[in-house]
């Protein structure tokens, strides 16, 4: 099975997906990732799906449950470049993917995650 | 040929100028509403009629299969008779009324010329009964096509008219929605906006729907899966142009719009987008 790669760029996880997901490949990243954020004590997780071009309701739940997953291992997750016709078909299965947050690009979702960091460093 | 059709054949070919008369007649050429290039119009379209199903009878057409295709070059005359009726403004009844009124002469002349031969006469007459309402049906078939073809037209202009994605600023777009929201015009304005917030890099979307006359539970549902595609994309949507009526609907209903940013017009819709990005506008002199 294809395993997708997790890169650390200081101190954010950067997850490309670079092909249609199958479930198995979904579990084995989410359990992957939450071991990575506990590993390296990331604050934030990257998730490019720009090559993305079919989901379904599992994939969308991954999506979901990978951001909850790290937000309790302290980090944000930031969902990047998602199709016009992966956005509908979710919106379509109902999966509005609440408490996930979205970016436009790689870019922005950087700037995002930066955000975050200092909001949350000033918390503390 | 059956007999029946071959005695039509005779009458049509003996009798065809006392037959256009008074088909002409019965079809109310003779009115004083009627021009006298109307009543000429008429006359070619009878004779080009008469002419069409004679050859098809010739050409050994059945009167009880239409669909032949002895008879294509009447169904082709009666097409265009229709289409060129419609266009006049004329409707589908009037047509097959013209149609029906080549009955009554043909039929007279039938019992004039006949009244020795009663099996004859009652087989041709149900022939020829039978082929005039299929030429007058085929004429509202067409009509209908006509119409129809119009229609569907005119949705497709409709829908690629009512969905302009327009930039209002660096940064920003503006839906304006105009007439009422279904399934259809929703899928493709969603498409649209999101393909745009992909080419243009937008961080916000506003979707203004002063011209959407009536908001349902539908409609309502509609924008939400909008607002939340375009938040799963990364962006931001405002919607503006809610009219009082409409604010109150909304409440009425339930409709739970929390979470959406939602200005009463497009200018407060502005403004916050511009507070959002970092924006100020400010006036540097009076205006004259």
């Amino acid at each position: 099975m294809v395993r997708i790669p997790i890169l650390q760029m200081g101190p954010v996880l950067l997850v490309t997906i670079q092909l249609d997901m199958q479930d198995q490949m979904a579990l084995a990243l989410q359990d992957d990732l939450a071991n990575k954020i506990a590993d390296t004590g990331a604050k934030g997780v990257l998730i490019d799906i720009s090559a993305l071009e079919i989901v379904d309701s599992f994939v969308g739940r991954m999506l979901a449950s990978i951001s909850g997953i790290s937000r309790i291992l302290d980090a944000t997750t930031v969902v990047v470049g998602m199709q016009p016709a992966v956005a509908i078909t979710l919106v379509e299965l109902g999966l509005s993917l609440e408490g996930v947050r979205t970016a436009l690009n790689v870019e922005r979702g950087m700037e995002l995650l930066a955000q975050a960091r200092k909001e949350n460093s000033l918390a503390r | 040929m059956t007999q029946e059709s071959a005695t039509v054949l005779q009458i049509l070919e003996q009798h065809e100028q006392q037959i256009i008369d008074q088909w002409l007649q019965e079809a109310g050429a003779a009115s004083t509403r009627i021009t006298d290039a109307g009543r000429r119009t008429m006359r070619v379209e009878a004779e080009e009629i008469l002419r069409a199903l004679r050859d098809a009878l010739r050409a050994g057409g059945d009167p009880e299969n239409f669909q032949q295709p002895a008879w294509a070059a009447l169904r082709q005359t009666l097409e265009s008779l229709s289409r060129s009726r419609a266009a006049q403004g004329q409707s589908a009844g009037d047509t097959s009324v013209f149609v029906l009124a080549f009955k009554r002469p043909v039929f007279g002349i039938l019992q004039r010329d006949m009244a020795g031969k009663a099996d004859l006469q009652m087989g041709t007459v149900w022939t020829l009964s039978a082929l005039v309402d299929r030429m007058a049906q085929w004429t509202v078939t067409t009509y209908q096509h006509t119409r129809e073809e119009i229609i569907k037209r005119q949705q497709q202009d409709l829908l690629e008219l009512s969905t302009p994605v327009i930039k209002l600023f660096e940064g920003v777009l503006a839906v304006p929605m105009i007439g009422t929201l279904d399934s259809n015009r929703t899928q493709i304005v969603m498409e649209t906006l999101l393909q745009r917030i992909v080419e243009t890099g937008s961080r916000l979307a506003i979707i203004d729907i002063t011209g959407v006359p009536t908001v349902d539970t539908l409609v309502a549902q509609h924008l939400l899966k909008t607002v939340s595609a375009i938040r799963l994309m990364g962006a931001e949507c405002i919607i503006s142009g809610i009219r009082p009526q409409i604010a109150q609907t909304i409440v009425h209903l339930g409709i739970d719009l929390q979470g959406i940013a939602s200005k009463a017009n497009l200018a407060d819709a502005l403004q916050l987008a511009m507070e959002q990005q970092g924006f100020t506008v400010t006036r540097t002199r009076q205006a004259a």
